[in-house]
C-alpha cells in the first residue's frame, strides 16, 4: 500500500542527484579555464620576477636596455619592445582601413550572392594556422621585397606589417560587421529620407552608431598582432636594433621567446619568461581597453 | 550521512561557494607544481648497478645521450650525464667528481699533463654563401670581420659589390658557440643588424634566398642549394676535418683520469669507438672519428 510513495521518492532522489551532479560537472568545465589562467599567470611571473629579486637584476635596465647579450648576462628587451608596437601599430595601419571598409562592404553594399563568397573566404582566413602564413611570407613577401623592391634583405618590420596586417583582417571584418549589422534599420532610413547619399549615410551615420563595435575590433586586432609569434618569426630577420627605418629587420616580444627558449637555461630562461610578463602586460592592457570599450558601448 | 543525502542537502553548497572555487583552484596549482617539482628529481636509476658518471660540454651532450641510451639498452648500467660546459667537465674530471668529462675544445697543456683524452667525433661548421656569389675562400681573419661588421661589402673580399648580410644562429646555441669561439669574436661583437636564424635549415634558407647572405651550418646541411666557402685554402669537408688541416672544426673528447676509470666507463669508450657507436655518431650529424 504504501510501496508506491517510496518509489516516487525514490526516483525524486535520483533526479535531485543527477540534477546536481550535472550543475558540478558543468561548474568544474567553467573553472577549468580560470585554473589555466591562474597556473599560466602564476608559472611566468614566478619564473620571470626571480632574476629581479633573487639575482639582483635591475627591472629598469631589463625593460630599457638596449643589449641583449644572454651569453654575456645582458638582458635589455627595449629593441624588442620598441620592435613590438612598431609592427603592430604599421599592420593597424593597413589592416583596420582595409579590414573596416571590407565590413562595410559586406554589411551595407555587396549584394547577397558577392557576400556568400566574401563572407566565408573571410571567415577561411581566420582558420589558416599562423605558420602558414609565416611561411607564405618568407616564400613571397621576402622575396618580393628582396627582388622587386631591391632591400638587401625582404626579413624586415614591413614584411612583418604586412603579414600581420593580413593575419588581423578576419578579426576586424568580422567584428566590425556584426557591429554595423546591429545599427537599428530606422537609423539609415532617416538619413537616406533626409536625401543623404548611401556612402555619405555610411559614414556619417551608421559607422558613428557602430563606433564602440569597431574599436573592439581595432583593440582584438591588435591583440591578435601583437601577440603573433610563428608567422613573424619567419619574416622579422630577428635582428637586436631598434627599427629606424622600414626596411630594418626586428625582433618583436614573442619572437624573442619562441627562438631562445630551446637552448635557454638558468637566467637566461628566467629572462625570457620576464619577456612574456611585459608581453603579457600589454595584452592585459589592452583586456582593459576593451573593457572600458564595451562598457561605454552599453550606455 | 550517504553521498546522496550530502548531495540531497546542497552538497557543496555547505561551504561557501567562493572559496569552495579557490580551494579548489589552489588544490590543483599546488599538485601540478608538486609534478613539476617531482619530473626534475626522478631518473632512470636500475637498481644496484654501476653508475657512469659523465659531465661537460653542452655540444657533446647530446651525443653523450644518445651513446648512453642506446648502450644501457644492452647494459645494465647507469649513465648519468650533465651538460655543464666543456671547462667545468674538465675540471670535474681533474678533481675526480665525473669520472668522465666532456669537451668540444682541445685540452690546454696543464690539463693534458693529468687527463687522459679520447676523441669520439669531430664537428665541422661550414660558411655559406648564395650560389651566385663568387667568393669561394675566405681567410678566418676575413670571416671574423664580416661577422663583427668590419668588412660589410663582399668587394672588399674579392666579390660583387653588394652589402654583406649577416645571418647568424641565436644566442645559446651549440653552433654558434663553437663557430664564435673558433673564428674568435663574442656574441656582443657580432654585427648588430644581422638576421637571426633558428636551426641549421632556416640558415640555409635564408641565406639560399639572398644572394647579399653569409652564415655558418653544420657539414650535414650542405647541399647543392647553397654556396660553401674554403677557409685559408683549405676545402670544407669530412676528410679535411679528419687531417686536422681545415679549421672551422672542433674535436668532441671525453677525458678521464687514468685511475678513476672503472671497467663500465672503459666498456662505454669502447662502445662509442666501435662500429656501431659511430654509427650513432654518424646519425646524429657529428663527424665519426674512423670513416
Amino acid at each position: 500500500m504504501s510501496t508506491l510513495p517510496v518509489k516516487r521518492e525514490k526516483s525524486n532522489k535520483r533526479k535531485y542527484f543527477m540534477e546536481k551532479l550535472s550543475g558540478k560537472v558543468f561548474l568544474f568545465c567553467a573553472l577549468l579555464s580560470v585554473i589555466s589562467l591562474l597556473l599560466i599567470i602564476g608559472f611566468v611571473f614566478f619564473k620571470g620576477s626571480k632574476p629581479f629579486i633573487g639575482e639582483g637584476y635591475s627591472i629598469v635596465d631589463f625593460l630599457f636596455g638596449n643589449d641583449w647579450v644572454p651569453s654575456e648576462n645582458q638582458f635589455g628587451i627595449f629593441p624588442m619592445i620598441v620592435a613590438s608596437i612598431y609592427a603592430t601599430i604599421g599592420a593597424l595601419i593597413i589592416g583596420v582601413p582595409v579590414g573596416l571598409f571590407t565590413a562595410i562592404f559586406l554589411a551595407e553594399i555587396a549584394p547577397k550572392s558577392i557576400a556568400k563568397i566574401i563572407s566565408p573566404a573571410v571567415q577561411l582566413l581566420a582558420g589558416i594556422p599562423s605558420v602558414l602564413y609565416g611561411v607564405f611570407g618568407l616564400a613571397v613577401i621576402v622575396p618580393f621585397l628582396q627582388n622587386q623592391l631591391g632591400l638587401i634583405k625582404g626579413q624586415s618590420l614591413i614584411a612583418v606589417i604586412l603579414v600581420l596586417a593580413i593575419m588581423m583582417l578576419p578579426t576586424v571584418v568580422t567584428v566590425a560587421e556584426t557591429a554595423i549589422r546591429a545599427v537599428p534599420k530606422s537609423y539609415r532610413e532617416g538619413s537616406l529620407a533626409l536625401g543623404a547619399s548611401q556612402i555619405g549615410t555610411i559614414f556619417k551615420v551608421v559607422v558613428p552608431s557602430a563606433k564602440s563595435g569597431i574599436m573592439t575590433a581595432v583593440v582584438l586586432g591588435m591583440g591578435r598582432a601583437i601577440g603573433e609569434t610563428m608567422a613573424v618569426i619567419l619574416v622579422a630577420g630577428n635582428s637586436l636594433i631598434i627599427p629606424t627605418s622600414l626596411t630594418d629587420s626586428i625582433r618583436p616580444l614573442t619572437t624573442n621567446i619562441a627562438l631562445e627558449m630551446g637552448y635557454a637555461f638558468g637566467t637566461h630562461q628566467e629572462m625570457l619568461f620576464a619577456t612574456g610578463i611585459v608581453l603579457f602586460s600589454f595584452i592585459l592592457l589592452l583586456n582593459f581597453v576593451l573593457a572600458r570599450i564595451s562598457s561605454k558601448g552599453g550606455n | 550521512m550517504s553521498i546522496v543525502q550530502f548531495v540531497h542537502l546542497g552538497g557543496f553548497q555547505m561551504i561557501d561557494k567562493r572559496k569552495g572555487m579557490v580551494l579548489i583552484t589552489l588544490v590543483l596549482t599546488i599538485i601540478l607544481f608538486a609534478c613539476g617539482k617531482n619530473e626534475e628529481k626522478s631518473g632512470t636509476t636500475n637498481g644496484n648497478a654501476a653508475t657512469i658518471s659523465i659531465s661537460g660540454s653542452t655540444s657533446v651532450g647530446p651525443l653523450a645521450e644518445k651513446l648512453a641510451e642506446k648502450y644501457k639498452e644492452k647494459n645494465n648500467v647507469n649513465i648519468e650525464i650533465n651538460q655543464i660546459g666543456s671547462s667545468a667537465g674538465i675540471t670535474n674530471a681533474v678533481n675526480g667528481v665525473s669520472e668522465i668529462g666532456m669537451s668540444s675544445r682541445d685540452l690546454k697543456e696543464e690539463e693534458k699533463a693529468s687527463l687522459q683524452e679520447t676523441v669520439i667525433a669531430y664537428d665541422g661548421i661550414v660558411v655559406v654563401t648564395h650560389p651566385s656569389n663568387h667568393v669561394k675562400n675566405l681567410t678566418i681573419t676575413q670571416v671574423k670581420d664580416i661577422f663583427t661588421g668590419k668588412i660589410t661589402n663582399w668587394k672588399e673580399v674579392g666579390g660583387d659589390d653588394l652589402e654583406i648580410v649577416v645571418v647568424s644562429r641565436e644566442d645559446g646555441s651549440g653552433s654558434r658557440d663553437a663557430f664564435q669561439e673558433i673564428v674568435g669574436y663574442s656574441s656582443g661583437e657580432l654585427v648588430r643588424n644581422s638576421i637571426i636564424a633558428s636551426g641549421n635549415g632556416n640558415i640555409k634558407t635564408t641565406v639560399a634566398t639572398n644572394k647579399h647572405a653569409v652564415g655558418f651550418i653544420s657539414f650535414e646541411y650542405i647541399d647543392e642549394s647553397i654556396n660553401t666557402v674554403s677557409i685559408n685554402g683549405v676545402e670544407a669537408t669530412a676528410e679535411n676535418v679528419l687531417r686536422q688541416k681545415y679549421s672551422l672544426s672542433r674535436p668532441f673528447l671525453f677525458v678521464h683520469k687514468e685511475e678513476n676509470l672503472s671497467d663500465e666507463g672503459k666498456k662505454f669508450i669502447d662502445f662509442i669507438l666501435s662500429s656501431e657507436g659511430q654509427k650513432i655518431v654518424r646519425e646524429t650529424g657529428a663527424i665519426p672519428v674512423k670513416m
